[in-house]
This record gives C-alpha cells, structure tokens and sequence, in this order.
C-alpha cells in the first residue's frame, strides 16, 4: 500500500513556498529528442537546494533521460538547463558539480572498493593527504570499513549498491544524482536503505535526484515528487499532496488505489461539485479539483480508506450507496471489499483490522452501505 | 569416477600423447643421433629384432653432440635472438595496430559489428601463400607500393622494401592481425560503457578516462592478442623467406635449410627442441593467465 509518512522531515522545509529562494536547478521549456522520438516533452521544473527530489513515472517517460541531461551526458534539443544559475549547456559531465549514482552501479571493477570511493578525490583538487580521511569517512557513512580492499565481484549487491552511493557522495557533490538505485534490492533490504539514503541525505545536505518508478518509495523518500508521463511533468508536489490532491485522473490512479467513477459535474458555489453517475443514482458530492469547469465530463476520484463500510444506512452523510460484496482481499493488517453497485461499477472500500479475529466483518454476497463525506474526494477533469 | 567419466577426460590425453608426445620423442631422438648418407639420413636406428642388447647398443650411440654444436656456432643463437627480436617487435606493431582497429570496432554502432568482424576474417578465407605473395607484388621495387608513392611523387628512386626486416614485419603483422583484433574486441565489446559515464562523471576527461578505465579492462585481450601473435611468429618459415630474403636471419628459417638443403636432420631436430624450450615457456604464462582470467570472470 502507499503511505504518506514522509512527515520525518521537519515541517518547515518547503523552499518551493518561499518566493526569496531561488532554486538550484531549474529546467526551463527543455525538450529532449531521440530522432523523431520526444523523450522529454518541454519541461518546466525547479530543484531546490538540500530537497530530496523524486522523479516517478512509468517505464520508458524519460526520467533516466532527464537525469542524463543534468548529468551532462545527453544535451537538450530545446530549452535551458540551470545549475546554480550557470547554463549547463556545452558543460562536459567531469565539469559538472554533479555525481550520479548509476542503475547499474557501474563499479570499476579492476578496482578496489578503497579505490572506487577514491576515484573522483584523485581527480579533483583535493590535496593528497586529506585524500584518505576522505575515503574512511565514506567507509564509514556507509558502513564498509571491513571491505574497503576488497573488489567490487567480491562484495554483496547491498553493499556495492553502497559503495557506488559512497563514491558517488564522496566529491561532496552539490547535486547527486540516484537512478533507480534500489532497484536491485530485496523488499526488506530495500526499506531499510531508503531509511538509510534519507539519513545520509540529512547528514550531508546534499541535494539529492532519485528516480524510481515504484510509488512507495518516492513517497517514503522524497520531500517532493514529480510524476511523470510520456515526457511531460504532470505534477510537482509533496507525497502527501500528490496523493491527497492529485491534479488529474492520471496521477490519481497511478499513485496508490483509487476509485473513479465518470460523470457530469455540475459546480456548486460553495466549491463543492455534483457529479451526475448514474440513472437514477443520487449525485455524488465531492471537493472540485484544479481547473474542472461546469458541465464537463469529468471523474469522481477517492481512496479505499475513505469510503466506510457499513450495515447499516449512515445517517447524516450526503454520499451513501448500497452495493453487495463481490469480492475481499485480506491483506493482514488491512481489508479491501470490492463492492458491485446497482450500475455495475466496482467500488472498494478499505477497513483497518485493528483488532486480532475480530468479530467477522462482513462476507461475501453481503448487502453492504458505501459512504463518505463531501472532501474525503474529488471531482477532476476528463 | 565411472569408466565413462574415465574415458572421456582419457580421450584429450590420448590425443596429446599421440600427437604431440609420440612426434616429440621422435624428433628429441633424432637430435641425439648422429648424420649419415641413407635413409633416413641419421644414425643410429632402432632394430628391436636384436632385442635387448641392440637396444642397449642403440642407447649407447646417442648423445648431445648436436646440441654442443648448435652453440659452437654463432649462427644459431644469432638466428634464435633474431626470431625473438622480428615476433617482439611484430607483436608490438600487431598490438598498435590491432588495439584502434579492435576499438573502433567495439565502438561501432551494434548493426554494423558483424560486418566489421566478417572483413577481419574474410583474409582466411584465401590461402595464406597466395596472400603472402600478394605483398611481394605490393612491396617489390617495381610493385604498386614504389609506383604510388613515385606516382604522388613522394620519392624519386623505388624504396628497396623486399629482402628487408622490414618487409618480414609487414608480412608477419598483416598476417596474424586478426588473433591480436580478435581477442581484444572481445573484451572491449563486453565493457559496461557506463563504467565511462561514470568515470567521466567523476571527473575524468575522455582520454584518461580510456587509459586508467578502458586499457586496464582490456588488459586480458591484449596478453591473449600478444601471445597469439608472438608464438607462431618466432618459428614462422614462409614470410621471412618469401619476403625476407637472405637478408633476414630466423630461426624457422634455419630449420628449414638444416632439414632440406643440407639433410642434417639430427642438427635440424635439435633446433626445433631448443625452439619449442623457448616457447614453452611464454606458452605457460599465457596458460597462467587464461586460468587467471577465467578466475576473476567467474
Ligand atoms: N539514446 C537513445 N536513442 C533513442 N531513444 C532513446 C535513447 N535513450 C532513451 N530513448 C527513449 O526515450 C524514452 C525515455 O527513456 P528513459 O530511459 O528516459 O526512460 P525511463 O523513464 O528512465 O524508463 P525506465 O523506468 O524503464 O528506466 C524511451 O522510450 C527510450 O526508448
Ligand atoms: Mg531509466
């Protein structure tokens, strides 16, 4: 399930509010093509300083492309990349205050882990002497004192994922760079280094870029997302607000679960909104999101855990529909009903189990009440 | 182990002990006989139907004359230190030439490596003879190299290329090229090229980045590519003779005339023992470090 518990972080840190910050990378109408083939479609993003940023998107929406053009390894067809207010354009990766943590590590592999972290200090001005206290540092950040003479085929996946963060970390870049960089891990392993790059992101106050495509974790990690589709930046957000207040269909159903349900919206002057679903069907209520407009077709978007299931008719809620359980998923700690209404839509509502072998819920074929109140939804556009 | 198991690790065996051991003996026997006008031309062979004192008689005769002679004479360990001198300095001009060629073919967009590879191999495809004479047309004074470079007017008088060293270097480079390309494209081809990207992306400029990154990785196929070409060329016979002429002093050479011209066969076997002593040992590194790769690649 998703979780929008990045609230870790201090509440305050939210430059992207702050009209006197200027952000450390801005990409302004960048376009990038392959051929006749748009990769990254007209652009438009500030990065601020010490954010942790996500990039999350499907398969194949450019965001390793994005990233490469930060990086310095693709230039932009269009448009203008910043980096501290210097042009990146014409700028050679090795000029760049900007390390990248590579999918594949990319670990020099006739090299000791010592001498991968070390890497990049040798070529930089670095005086020779700090070189490794340096390199320890890192070591120990990362916690590979034990393998720092070892070679990268004689280590773990987990800890030569760590030592390409470590390399990576070790210029004290301005801006790192991390694609997909858990990809290779296991669920648990996972979780765990996610805590770990957010510590580490923390202690170094470096910025950092991740790409990922799996929700969850950009959620976990990021102080703001930015969710992606063939090349275009749909939404820029915190977690929490692009799971609460998707601006559109598309990134409502691709973060987390979600009920839609298609109607013609009429809006309310209170900015409460009512959508017409279904023959005879009571108009559903909900909260008008971003640029809907009066009369258009548009969609009724809420989670599972916002829809209470009941017996009983609720009494004093506006939104009530009477379905049967069609089918339950057990997930331990929580339970989603998929409940048929009378139009033949699905709609699932969520229950926490709170309480170990509780009273049986409900079953299947169960006659069941759907409810929610007038802002647990919204109605978007198209 | 069961008899099938036996069986099949015994086969390889078989086939070195019939094919290298069995001729091995032979020829280390006939460098410990002595010369003489029959057939064949050395003395003493075995007659097993005197039985055991013929045998005894047989052994008797033999010793390590031929090899004493081999250092009475300056010519042979000229001709040895002169094989050695032409296959290190080719190996070398293999390897300058090869490693670019290798490079650009692993760098070459994925549709066309095929092709690239097939034009490295096509030269086998004709007979190595034929190829080698091609050159004296190239490299003769009146051949197509003279008559271009008089044609561009770059030299007034035609370059005496033939009957030269530098004729055999041509000739042995040309010849063997594709074992030095080969293995080094293999392993220039399997190279992660974000190791570059990050290499790059730490700092380093393109060209360092080729020499601390690229070269190192490759290290692998450039001792296979360097072996490959430095064990046949030290014995190699027909260029040095087709393109040499007397002027080229090699040990394959030698054996030849040993054999042929002055039907020493003795003196002529203890030069291919003394040559394969010399090359055992270069053919051990390079079994060293083959184990030592396979190693490091599992
Ligand atoms: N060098 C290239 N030449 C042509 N097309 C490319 C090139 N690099 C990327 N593309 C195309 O650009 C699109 C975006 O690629 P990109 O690698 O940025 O995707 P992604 O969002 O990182 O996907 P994934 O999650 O699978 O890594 C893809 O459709 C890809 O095929
Ligand atoms: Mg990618």
């Amino acid at each position: 399930m998703t979780s929008a518990v990045a609230a870790a972080r201090p509440a305050e840190f939210a430059p992207w509010n702050d009209p006197a910050q200027t952000p450390l990378i801005r990409f302004e109408n960048v376009t990038k093509r392959f051929g006749d083939f748009t990769a990254v479609d007209d652009v438009d993003l500030a990065i601020y300083r010490k954010e942790f940023f996500a990039l999350l998107g499907p398969s194949g929406c450019g965001k390793t492309t994005l990233m490469r053009m930060l990086a310095g390894f693709e230039t932009a067809t269009e448009g203008r990349i910043t980096i501290g207010d210097e042009d990146m354009a014409g700028i050679p990766p090795n000029r760049r205050e900007v390390n990248m943590m590579f999918q594949s590590y990319a670990l020099f592999p006739h090299l000791s882990v010592w001498d991968n972290i070390a890497f990049g200090l040798k070529r930089s001005d670095m005086a020779k002497d700090k070189i490794p206290d340096r390199v320890q540092e890192m070591l120990r950040l990362t916690r590979l004192e034990k393998f720092a003479r070892r070679k990268p085929h004689q280590i773990s996946g987990g800890q030569r994922q760590r030592v390409a963060l470590a390399r990576a970390l070790a210029k004290a870049p301005k801006l790192l760079l991390l694609d997909e960089p858990l990809g290779a891990l296991d669920a648990k392993l996972r979780q765990q280094t996610q805590f770990e790059l957010m510590d580490i992101q923390e202690k170094t106050e470096t910025t950092f870029v991740i790409v990922t495509h799996d929700q969850e974790e950009a959620m976990t990690v990021a102080s703001r997302v930015a969710v992606m589709d063939n090349g275009k930046v749909i939404q820029v957000d915190t977690p929490a607000r692009i799971y609460e207040t998707p601006n559109s269909v598309y990134v409502a159903d691709f973060i987390g679960d979600v009920n839609l349900i298609e109607g013609n919206a009429t809006l309310k002057p209170d900015g409460l909104v009512r959508l017409a679903w279904a023959e005879g069907a009571p108009e559903i209520i909900a909260t008008a999101g971003e640029g809907l407009t009066d009369g258009a077709r548009a969609s009724f978007v809420i989670r599972p855990e916002k829809v209470a299931i009941s017996a009983e008719r609720p009494e004093g809620r506006n939104n009530v529909v009477q379905g049967r359980i069609h089918d339950i998923a057990y997930l331990g700690n929580i339970s989603t009903y998929h409940v048929e209404l009378p139009g033949g839509q699905i709609m699932k509502a969520q229950t926490v189990n709170n309480r170990r072998q509780s009273r049986r819920g409900f079953t299947w074929d169960d006659e069941v009440w759907l409810s929610w109140t007038d802002t647990a939804g919204l109605v978007l556009a198209g | 182990m069961t008899i099938g198991r036996r069986a099949l690790i015994g086969i390889p065996y078989l086939w070195l002990l019939l094919l290298f051991l069995v001729p091995f003996g032979i020829i280390f026997k006939i460098s410990l006989s002595d010369i003489t006008l029959a057939i064949p031309p050395y003395t003493p062979t075995l007659d097993l139907s005197e039985g055991w004192p013929g045998i005894r008689d047989f052994l008797r005769q033999l010793d390590f004359e031929n090899y004493v002679f081999l250092t009475e004479d300056a010519l042979y360990w000229k001709a040895y230190l002169s094989s050695l001198r032409i296959a290190l300095v080719s190996t070398l001009l293999a390897l300058c030439v090869g490693y670019p060629i290798a490079y650009g073919m692993a760098r070459a967009a994925p549709e066309w490596r095929p092709t690239l590879m097939m034009l490295v191999i096509l030269p086998f495809w004709t007979s190595f003879l034929i190829r080698v004479y091609a050159w004296i047309g190239i490299l003769s004074t009146e051949g197509y190299l003279n008559q271009f470079l008089q044609w561009i007017g770059l030299i007034a008088e035609p370059l005496q290329i033939m009957n030269t060293p530098t004729a055999v270097y041509v000739g042995i480079v040309y010849t063997y090229l594709p074992f030095m390309i080969l293995p080094i494209y293999a392993t220039l081809e399997r190279m992660d090229d974000s190791l570059l990207e990050a290499a790059e992306d730490l700092g380093c400029s393109r060209l360092s980045a080729f020499w601390i990154i690229t070269f190192p990785l490759s290290r692998s196929g450039i001792i296979a590519g360097c072996f490959l070409v430095f064990i046949p060329a030290i014995g190699e016979f027909v260029i040095p003779s087709l393109l040499g002429g007397s002027g080229t002093l090699m040990i394959g050479k030698v054996l030849w005339e040993e054999f042929f011209s002055n039907r020493d066969w003795p003196v002529a076997s203890a030069v291919a023992i003394i040559l394969l002593l010399i090359l055992v040992i270069p053919i051990i590194l390079f079994q060293k470090t083959l184990e030592k790769n396979q190693e490091a690649d599992a």
